[in-house]
């Protein structure tokens, strides 16, 4: 609304709206502090807030035991791989779907939505054992295969959903104006769809890099990810709470950095366009 | 509209996402089917075809089977209370002219960014610990007894945690939708005369009602597959084990795959009729 | 070159058949307007010569040569869209070149072409800006300006001028034909607007319902409509078209008389009437008159100084030379 609010209420309502912000935000905050503790600082009683000796000693631990560089290098290579491989089969499909619609695009575009909806336990034994009849159980290219596969149709649905938002009169004007296809999505429609793809690909690494299912059902050693590097503190290493909280920071800094980045795109990439 | 060329072009480059799809639905769903039929139990050597229904019977009879839906119905059912209500509550808060509403933002939409092994097991140990967890602290800051939560109240500490990772995408969406209300119609409203509760009642909630729907739709589905947070924290112990813990138990620690997989379609049943509402809504907003 | 011919051209979609088979010659250098009321299928026809659908039957020939089969980006046409369809993402400059980039054109001839483009459509000043930083009459212009670098064989316009106000419209008009005038170029154009059309074409095709209704100059057309349809769209204001007696006493079933055709007097005539709304244009004055016995007024031409009010009885007296006469079948009797 256009008028001005009372400055009364809206000291109240700021007050509140902290309050409760930080409340949410509290544990993110709390395990990015713990992990600059000492072990003995992390668990005293009373709790330590601001007033202690911060340290890097976590983080140097955390990086020289446990193999931490290889856990992060596969949560990066699986969500990269995955968005990359995405990405490529989806442009195609989304820039039909959008500029060349038939009588069926509607019924693939929800159908695709539909794979999206199957449990995964339901499938995980099948999946398992195509795996390991292929010897590809505990590999990144396994990994990023499928990572590909269930957010395929978010990548599709997202990108649709912007390419529909360009006029179809101007890629008949590329057309007209001399362009082959491969000119047309070039030089045309890439350029214009820039800013919609970049969000796909930030929400898809978001999704690739917090899955939780794969990454920890079909790892063990070799290609398991920051997920299940994490799972693996379960107990009892993850009583060390510094420990444990270095090595949580280092796993949600850089995706909370994009989720920050990419929040308005996610309510698109989340709801299928269903609410804007 | 579009000429015969790039009709044909654009048939050749859907078909890879199609395909693709298409496979990684049918092959291995048709083997959960397949095995479902069977008493296939690798660990054993038992490969005998043709049980017919008989693990649908042994499945859905068993007791187990009927705690898990019990527990997967709690489990959704609290997470949905709390996110939605809240997330009315939230949106409603954030859409009002605050100071510093952009940071307040970003505060509440953080938990929906935190790694699910991450978010279960800080909770898990430096809140719920009775020993040293801050809420333990709390406690006995108030002269209470510490409670071990993950044992005394399992199914209610995992609904605590995942709707705090699920909140603010409630919120996210719900703000948006009251964002797209046209203010005319609010002061058109109150030029009728309709106070704050019932401009909120009668004109911003019938507004938000459809994304209310799509935020149910939408988490219940990634809510029926719950995974990560009941693996790091209870292990599908203390009554915590809901339907796809449970198939996911049969199937991979307890290698009965011929039972797992009965419950594994029955899951993909109830995913269904779920996913069935969604697609209608979604594909209602495609026609416009 | 620009001689362009439609041979049994015909388009249906599914089960609908919205241009039924049809033939039309457009000379070299020509300007031919498409006219008629929406949904006529007048954009649908130019889009066809562009080459953005398909034919589902009959041959479009450019030059002499088979057009049909051949990708609009081949087709040596360039097209003006009613959007604009400017390309977001580059300037000015970059937008213009754009053609000229994919034809494979080097550099500095790319850049002599798109600054003669940009003097002659007053853009020198804005090449470097965005679309997004123009005015509509500015980004009217560049998509001008990105269809002639190129040089094709002919123009194709997409009702242009629909998305400009009023002003602008008459003097984007004007800069159009005095385009024509000097690259001798042919060019189609699409529009709704019959003033637009009697305005700047050299020849009008009238469109209805995917049937041509007649094709012709502009005068021809006024003044020898073919048909009832002709003769109530072109001209503004409308033909007065009256039937039962009045047209059996002429031998025809529909009569039709222009505006200015009819003599106005106080005393006496062939008609009487009263006088209903009156609208003052300054130069001239159109005035409503009720017949006796006829529920539509007749629009009547008066000169500006002319005063009569509301309710007055006026004599009217058609020029019997003028009138048109039509059959049962809406056609002209010759």
């Amino acid at each position: 609304m256009a008028r001005a609010m009372p400055t009364q209420r809206r000291v109240a309502y700021t007050a509140l709206a902290w309050i409760i912000a930080l409340l949410i935000f509290f544990p993110i905050l709390w395990t990015i502090l713990t992990s600059f503790k000492t072990e003995a600082v992390a668990i005293a009683d009373p709790p330590v807030f601001l007033n202690f000796e911060w340290t890097l000693e976590n983080y140097r631990i955390v990086q020289e035991r446990s193999d931490y560089m290889r856990y992060l290098w596969n949560s990066i290579a699986i969500a990269l791989g995955s968005t990359a491989l995405g990405l490529i089969i989806a442009v195609p499909a989304a820039w039909s779907m959008a500029f060349v619609p038939g009588k069926r695009t509607k019924d693939i575009l929800l159908w695709m939505l539909s794979t999206k909806m199957l449990p995964a336990v339901g499938v995980l034994y099948p999946i398992r054992l195509i795996l390991i009849e292929l010897g590809l159980l505990d590999t990144k290219f396994a990994l990023i295969f499928i990572l590909t596969l269930i957010n395929l149709p978010i990548i599709v649905w997202m990108l649709y959903t912007y390419f529909r938002e360009i006029p179809g009169e101007i890629l008949e004007a590329a057309r007209m104006d001399g362009a082959g296809l491969r000119a047309e999505i070039l030089y045309v429609l890439t350029p214009m769809a820039i800013p919609g793809i970049a969000s796909t690909v930030l929400l898809n690494i978001i999704l690739a890099w917090n899955e939780a299912f794969w990454t920890l059902t079909l790892t063990t050693v070799n290609a398991a990810p920051l997920t299940a590097f994490i799972a693996s503190y379960s107990s009892p290493e993850g009583l060390f709470y510094a420990k444990l909280s270095a090595a949580s920071t280092m796993a949600i800094a850089p995706i909370l950095i994009m989720g920050w980045f990419s929040q308005k795109q996610l309510v698109r990439g989340l709801t299928f366009g269903a609410v804007k | 509209m579009a000429t015969q060329h790039s009709r044909s072009a654009a048939r050749i480059m859907m078909a890879p996402a199609v395909f693709l799809l298409l496979v990684w639905m049918l092959v291995p769903l048709c083997m959960t089917l397949w095995f479902s039929l069977l008493d296939y139990r690798p660990m054993r050597g038992t490969f005998d075809c043709c049980e017919g229904f008989a693990n649908y019977v042994r499945f859905a009879t068993s007791s187990a089977f009927q705690d898990a839906i019990l527990t997967t119905l709690i489990m959704v059912g609290g997470i949905l209370l709390i996110t939605v209500i809240g997330g009315i509550f939230l949106a409603l808060l954030l859409d009002q002219p605050i100071w510093g509403q952009g940071v307040v933002r970003i505060l509440v939409i953080a938990p929906f960014f935190v790694m699910p092994t991450v978010a279960a097991l800080v909770w898990k140990n430096m809140f719920m610990n009775p020993v040293n967890g801050l809420l333990a602290h709390l406690w006995e800051f108030f002269g209470a007894a510490p409670v071990s939560w993950l044992t005394e109240a399992p199914l209610f500490s995992i609904i605590v945690i995942v709707a705090w990772m699920w909140l603010p995408f409630a919120t996210l969406i719900l703000l948006t939708a009251i964002q797209s209300l046209d203010s005319e119609q609010l002061e058109a409203a109150e030029m009728d005369g309709a106070g704050p509760l019932s401009r909120f009642g009668y004109i911003i909630l019938p507004h938000m009602a459809r994304a209310i729907t799509v935020v149910i739709l939408i988490q219940t589905i990634f809510l029926l597959s719950i995974f990560a947070e009941i693996f790091v924290t209870t292990g599908g112990g203390f009554g915590t084990r809901t339907l796809t813990y449970l198939v996911y138990q049969r199937v991979i620690e307890s290698q009965n795959v011929g039972l797992g997989s009965a419950g594994g379609i029955l899951a993909v049943i109830l995913a269904n009729f779920i996913a069935i509402f969604l697609m209608r809504i979604v594909g209602k907003n495609l026609d416009k | 070159m620009g001689r362009i011919t439609l041979d049994k051209v015909r388009k249906a979609f599914g089960e609908v058949e919205v241009i039924p088979p049809l033939d039309l010659t457009i000379e070299d250098g020509e300007f031919v307007v498409f006219v008629g009321p929406s949904g006529c299928g007048k954009s649908t026809l130019l889009r066809l010569i562009a080459g953005l659908e398909d034919v589902s039957g009959g041959q479009i020939r450019i030059d002499g040569q088979d057009a049909t089969g051949v990708p609009p980006a081949r087709r040596g046409l360039a097209m003006v869209f009613q959007s604009y369809a400017l390309y977001p993402h580059m300037s000015v400059r970059k937008n213009i070149a754009f053609p000229l980039r994919m034809a494979g054109l080097d550099a500095a001839e790319q850049t002599r072409r798109v600054e003669g483009a940009a003097e002659v459509l007053n853009l020198t000043d804005y090449l470097d800006r965005r679309p997004g930083q123009l005015s509509g009459g500015q980004r009217q212009r560049v998509a001008i300006g990105r269809a002639i670098v190129r040089e094709p064989s002919a123009f194709l316009f997409d009702e242009p001028l629909s998305n400009l106000d009023a002003a602008l419209r008459v003097g984007m008009r004007l800069e159009i034909s005095e385009l024509h005038e000097r690259l001798k170029t042919t060019m189609i154009y699409v529009t709704h607007d019959q003033v637009e059309a009697m305005t700047m074409a050299d020849k009008i095709v009238v469109l209805r319902a995917g049937n041509i209704e007649q094709v012709g100059s502009p005068l021809d057309l006024y003044h020898t409509p073919r048909n009832v349809f002709v003769a109530g769209f072109i001209g503004s204001p409308k033909m007065n078209l009256l039937t039962g007696p009045e047209a059996d006493k002429r031998g025809a079933v529909t009569v039709g008389i222009r505006p200015e055709h009819i003599a106005v007097s106080a005393d006496a005539g062939t008609w009487t009437g009263r006088v209903g709304v009156s609208e003052h244009l300054g130069s001239d004055t159109f005035f409503h008159v009720h017949l006796e016995g006829r529920s539509e007024p007749l629009t009547v031409r008066a000169g500006g100084e002319v005063s009569l009010h509301h309710g007055d009885t006026i004599h009217l007296t058609p020029d019997e030379d003028r009138m048109h006469r039509f059959d049962a079948e809406g056609l002209r009797i010759a």
